[in-house]
């Protein structure tokens, strides 16, 4: 009952006087599932500038990259955080298989290179943010290993999690699988490209951060 | 004789290892992911008693990307964790089940293994398990 007290007192004094707006959003996911593609979207909303290139060869996002203030107003309600686009996450990486997008063998070596550095950054920053927005294609098979290693890392790290089910313009899209295969998340439909179902975004993003 | 020769021929090199879980209980994080790494180096795929915790998981991809940049003709690995449901089972089965992952650790598991030029990929959904081989 006292823990109860306790915890209830200390909500009201922060939501009183520590109005926190520091916030740290991750954006983690496979690679090629729109992470940046929606950071994007939120970036040109809000601040009118891109925050990154978006490419359909894998591996386009190769550092971590960070927007320091990103402001939403939004229904009356208003919102401040520090945006953190992360590379996908793999566990493999074959010069290979960018030579089929066309890229030269000095290239895609170079690109393999920087993606492996890339990763171990992006898996780095996840004892640094305070709230993720996982990002997955939702036309692909969400029982991928790489995604329940991340997911699995940030219940561990006790750290909220949304899940943004991309690219719901395709065809091939699934979400009622995505939500099947993470029942305690709130998964939220989207096409990052086309700006589909983006208010719904808003107010999960909302949602998300109530908990941190 | 020749077709049998060239069967063998597309057979070898498939190696499987068995570890079970007793073997890296008491080892540190860096020490199971370095023997399981060894091991993939050999060209092994790992059928691992139980599972890794989500921090060895994520320090088992750390440590393969920076083999990547390091070890020649090494591109990585394929990975999969088989758990039983237990939606369907009794409470107390649940019950039981949990009290002994928390004494022993979660080793009613399997965790898959195996370096990305042998294990061309592995589906995975709740079910069942396939290991597509190149």
């Amino acid at each position: 009952m006292l823990k109860i007290l306790k915890k209830f007192s200390m909500r009201v004094w922060r939501g009183i006087f520590s109005r926190r707006r520091d916030f740290k959003i991750g954006f983690y996911g496979p690679p090629n599932a729109g992470k940046t593609s929606l950071a994007n979207r939120i970036c040109k909303d809000w601040t009118g500038e891109e925050m990154g290139t978006v490419s359909n060869v894998p591996h386009e996002t190769r550092r971590v990259q960070i927007k320091e203030e990103v402001n939403i107003k939004y229904k009356g309600k208003e919102l401040q955080f520090k945006m953190i686009d992360t590379p996908g996450i793999a566990t493999k990486i074959d010069y290979e298989n960018f030579l089929k997008f066309g890229l030269k063998k000095g290239t895609a070596k170079k690109r393999a290179r920087e993606a492996t550095q890339g990763i171990i950054e992006a898996i780095q920053w996840l004892d640094d943010v305070d709230a993720v927005i996982v990002v997955l294609d939702s036309s692909q098979n969400p029982y991928s290993q790489v995604n329940i290693t991340i997911i699995g890392n940030l219940v561990a790290r006790k750290i909220p999690v949304l899940i943004v089910a991309n690219k719901i313009d395709l065809k091939k899209s699934d979400v009622k699988k995505i939500e099947r295969a993470f029942p305690e998340y709130e998964v939220v439909g989207i096409s990052a490209k086309e700006g589909k179902h983006i208010d719904d975004f808003y107010e999960s993003l909302y949602k998300l951060t109530k908990k941190i | 004789m020749m077709a049998k020769k060239k069967k063998m021929k597309s057979l070898k090199g498939l190696s499987l290892q068995v570890i079970p879980f007793s073997e890296i209980h008491n080892l540190t994080i860096a020490q199971r992911v370095k023997k399981i790494l060894n091991l993939i180096l050999g060209n092994r795929i790992v059928i691992l008693h139980g599972r890794l915790r989500p921090e060895e998981e994520a320090r088992l991809i750390e440590d393969t990307m920076a083999m990547v940049d390091h070890v020649k003709g090494f591109t990585g690995i394929e990975l999969a964790v088989i758990e039983p449901d237990l939606k369907e089972q009794t409470i107390f089965f649940k019950f039981r089940h949990g009290i002994a992952k928390r004494l022993v650790g979660n080793n009613s598991a399997l965790t898959i293994v195996g370096p990305a030029n042998v294990v061309k990929e592995i589906r995975r959904d709740p079910k069942k398990l396939e290991l597509m081989l190149s």
